[in-house]
């Protein structure tokens, strides 16, 4: 007896399966026919049906960011693959694991201009992590299964698969490969044991120690081994954007994020302190601000990263650790406990004090109003609302800061936004990704009226599959970022920044079948809020359009090219 | 300085555009590329002559590590090398000029494999600068065309890049 045939088609979705994929967000045409049509027949997962190929990339994204796990999104060739373009580019540079399967044409077409063909893999090679050509029907599993432990491992990041019709449909025998060796391809786990003794050592024998933690700590599961270790260190921790929520906002040992628009007492104290840790974090441009004014005080930095190329790329590292970040602060914790007697927390008291004095500028506060409604209330009350429990995803712009500057987060994996690529329109597939992948939690998408509209048409998708999610429009009726720059930096000159034409978003979420309100006051704040957050609106979706305070700015800010202590101040302080 | 340096990379369409368009996405500059299979036909060997600060060369190892298609990555500056180019020059080789070309060749190891009435074909190996310093001791009017290899190296003696 001959072994059973399966079509590529079904050895596709057999493969997906194998990988424990839930859902899979997507889009058809004519080179994923194949695929739709076994989709339809096995129902092996759930698809999702979005409106746009690059929703159905954010999407997925956001299902991975949220859980952890491998996102999967699916197009078809030419315009398909070129919309999921943004998506994938998003993911690459967060470094989020995902794997996008595209239709090709047909592999004797391939070449010829075909209907619908573009270079998938030329397009997205500079913005993956890896990708891949499938030529023949046997090489389908064994590329899937490539794809995902590339996508999860070591750095993760995007995996392409462009597969081509014509071997969609062919037939073959199915084995899925239960191990997958790739010779040129081994990520580091373990940390240096010597490295990291050396780096606690410095630590420890440091008067103004400082951590600084990034988007590693989440993406590598390790806030349990990051918590442990500083709360017995007792050193202050800021964290990036997008590392926020890998440890506790609510210790107090934590100063919020740092950056362009980080804290005063986070700035100053990254700038100041003379001994560095950085954990899974990148010394990205807008966090060290003008790298020649950082690198003006003399200090010795530790960095642990998974990936060696992260080390030493901007900042000169003194004790590089390559390594998982789990595995190295579990080898931290316990080589602390070996140290722990020789450190001398009262060396390190003077900095406390001087870090409590920068705390007690308060520079995130503002002065509230009475008559118009101020951006960081509405975020303010929707943590109060939600009581800090809630998955929170954001556009781009100033909403995108507000809600990371007055929405602390306690725990991990629940704060999603585009930091790397700072993509406008992430905000509401992301929020569609994390319900479906968390459909009892409460989600919220904190939102601008210019970035909404770049992935409105989501709503439909969220009509379709009933996701509650709830919108929180911060309208300023301005590209609100893009004004502020234009403020401090072009003399007030507001060059095509002001949003005109806005469409009534109160009607507009209800000709997609959910439920808008508008907030003009602040007085009606709250009460919105409990409104969206009922439960009589427990499975609808809500969009709130709050009209706020038009002339409101971020701060603090550290212009392009300054120091990271040479912030502006808000006024009010 | 100038570096070059040697990859293995799985023998693969799209290996080279992988390691091509890093030069170019990151900007790091690139003097020559060459590639080939090696005797194991499932790899290429990529030899690569770029300039850089040892932050950038010590980035550009790091990032060619980072493709999944790069096996291994040496950079033979960090130790004794061989560095070879191969170029073929077309020289005007005119009746009054045969014996002043042949003798230039001879001086640089260089051997004749074509000859026209007018022309010469050389065909001379060496370090890149030592064909450089051929060309610089001929008239520039009488090159008539080059063409070179770019350079390939291989460590000396138990410097080895093999997997
Ligand atoms: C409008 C706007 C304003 C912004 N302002 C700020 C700001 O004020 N402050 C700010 O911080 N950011 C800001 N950003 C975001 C900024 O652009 C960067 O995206 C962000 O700072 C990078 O965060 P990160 O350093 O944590 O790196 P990530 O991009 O999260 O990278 C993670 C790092 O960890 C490593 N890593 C991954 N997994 C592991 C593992 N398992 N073990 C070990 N290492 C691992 C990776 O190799 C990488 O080096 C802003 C973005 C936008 C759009
Ligand atoms: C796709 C895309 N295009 C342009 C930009 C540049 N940009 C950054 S913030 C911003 C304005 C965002 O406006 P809005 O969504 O209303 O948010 P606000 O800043 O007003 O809170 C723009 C245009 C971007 N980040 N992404
Ligand atoms: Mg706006």
């Amino acid at each position: 007896m001959s072994a059973k045939k399966f079509t590529g088609a079904e050895i596709v979705i057999h493969s997906l399966h194998k990988e424990n994929t839930e859902f899979v967000f997507g889009y058809p045409g004519g080179a994923v026919l194949n695929i739709y049509d076994a989709i339809f027949q096995l129902k092996k997962f759930k698809h999702v049906l979005v409106r746009h190929e690059q929703a159905a990339v954010h999407a997925a994204d956001a299902y991975s960011r949220s859980t952890g796990k491998v996102g999967v999104a699916l197009v078809t060739s030419g315009p398909g693959a070129t919309n999921a373009v943004t998506g994938i580019a998003t993911a690459h540079m967060d470094s989020i694991p995902m794997v996008i399967i595209s239709g090709q044409v047909p592999t004797h077409a391939i070449g010829q201009d075909a209907f619908q063909e573009c270079d998938t893999v030329g397009i997205t090679r500079p913005c993956v992590k890896h990708n891949f050509l499938v030529k023949k029907i046997e090489d389908i599993a064994p590329t899937i299964k490539k794809a995902f432990h590339i996508a999860r491992s070591g750095r993760p990041g995007p995996v392409v698969v462009d597969i081509p019709k014509d071997i969609t449909a062919e037939e073959s025998v199915f084995e899925y490969p239960s191990e997958i060796e790739l010779r040129s391809y081994h990520p580091v786990e373990k940390g240096h044991q010597g490295q990291i003794t050396k780096a606690l050592e410095l630590l420890i024998s440091s008067k103004k120690p400082m951590v600084y933690t990034g988007g590693g700590v989440v993406l590598g599961d390790a806030s349990e081994e990051l918590t442990k270790l500083i709360k017995k260190l007792g050193f202050p921790v800021t964290s990036t954007l997008m590392g926020l929520g890998g440890f506790p906002a609510n210790e107090k040992q934590f100063l919020g994020m740092l950056g362009m628009h980080g804290t005063y007492e986070a700035n100053m104290a990254m700038q100041d302190c003379d001994v560095l840790i950085a954990i899974g974090s990148r010394f990205d441009d807008r966090v060290i601000g003008n790298p020649d004014h950082f690198l003006s005080k003399p200090r010795k930095i530790i960095h642990i990263d998974i990936d060696p190329a992260s080390i030493s790329k901007r900042v000169k590292i003194d004790v590089p650790i390559v390594g998982n970040v789990k595995s190295v602060l579990e080898d931290m914790n316990e080589i602390y406990s070996t140290l722990e007697k020789n450190h001398d927390k009262k060396i390190q008291s003077d900095w406390m004090k001087t870090i409590d004095e920068w705390k007690a500028k308060k520079s995130l506060s503002y002065k509230n109003s009475d008559e118009v409604i101020k951006p960081q209330y509405v975020v303010e009350e929707l943590h109060k609302v939600t009581n800090g429990e809630a998955f929170i995803t954001s556009d781009v712009g100033q909403h995108q800061m507000w809600a990371a500057q007055y929405y602390p987060f306690n725990k991990p994996r629940r704060w999603l936004n585009s930091g790397g690529l700072g993509t406008m329109g992430v905000g509401l597939p992301y929020a569609m990704g994390a319900q479906l992948a968390h459909p009892e939690a409460q989600v919220a998408c904190i939102t601008g009226e210019a970035s909404i509209q770049m992935c409105i048409q989501e709503l439909s998708t969220c009509k379709q599959f009933h996701l509650p999610v709830k919108i929180i429009n911060l309208n300023n009726r301005y590209m609100g970022m893009v004004r502020q720059w234009q403020e401090f930096f072009y003399g007030n000159r507001y060059a095509e920044s002001y949003m005109d034409a806005l469409p009534d978003f109160v009607k507009l979420a209800e000709s997609y079948g959910h439920i808008g309100l508008q907030i003009e006051k602040p007085s009606e704040v709250t009460d919105a809020l409990k409104e969206a957050f009922s439960k009589k609106n427990k499975e609808r979706l809500v969009f709130l359009d709050f009209l706020t305070d038009q002339t409101e700015n971020v701060y603090p800010m550290v212009p392009n090219g300054k120091g990271l202590s040479q912030m502006i101040l808000s006024e009010d302080l | 300085m100038r570096h070059i340096i040697s990859l293995l990379m799985e023998n693969e369409a799209g290996a080279l555009s992988r390691v091509a368009g890093l030069f170019s996405a990151r900007g790091y500059n690139i003097e020559s590329l060459t590639v080939a299979p090696t005797e194991d036909s499932s790899l290429s060997r990529m030899t690569i002559v770029t300039s850089g600060s040892d932050e950038i060369i010590e980035q550009i190892i790091k990032q060619l590590n980072k493709l999944i298609d790069v096996v291994k990555v040496l950079d033979l500056n960090d130790g004794k090398h061989i560095e070879r180019e191969l170029m073929l020059v077309k020289v005007k080789a005119s009746h009054q000029y045969r014996e002043e070309m042949k003798r230039i060749s001879d001086i640089f190891r260089g051997r004749i494999i074509d000859v026209s009435d007018n022309t010469f074909t050389i065909e001379i190996t060496g370090s890149s600068t030592k064909l450089d310093a051929y060309l610089d001791s001929l008239d520039k009017s009488a090159i008539v065309e080059t063409v070179r290899t770019g350079a390939s190296g291989i460590g000396r003696g138990d410097r080895i890049l093999k997997i």
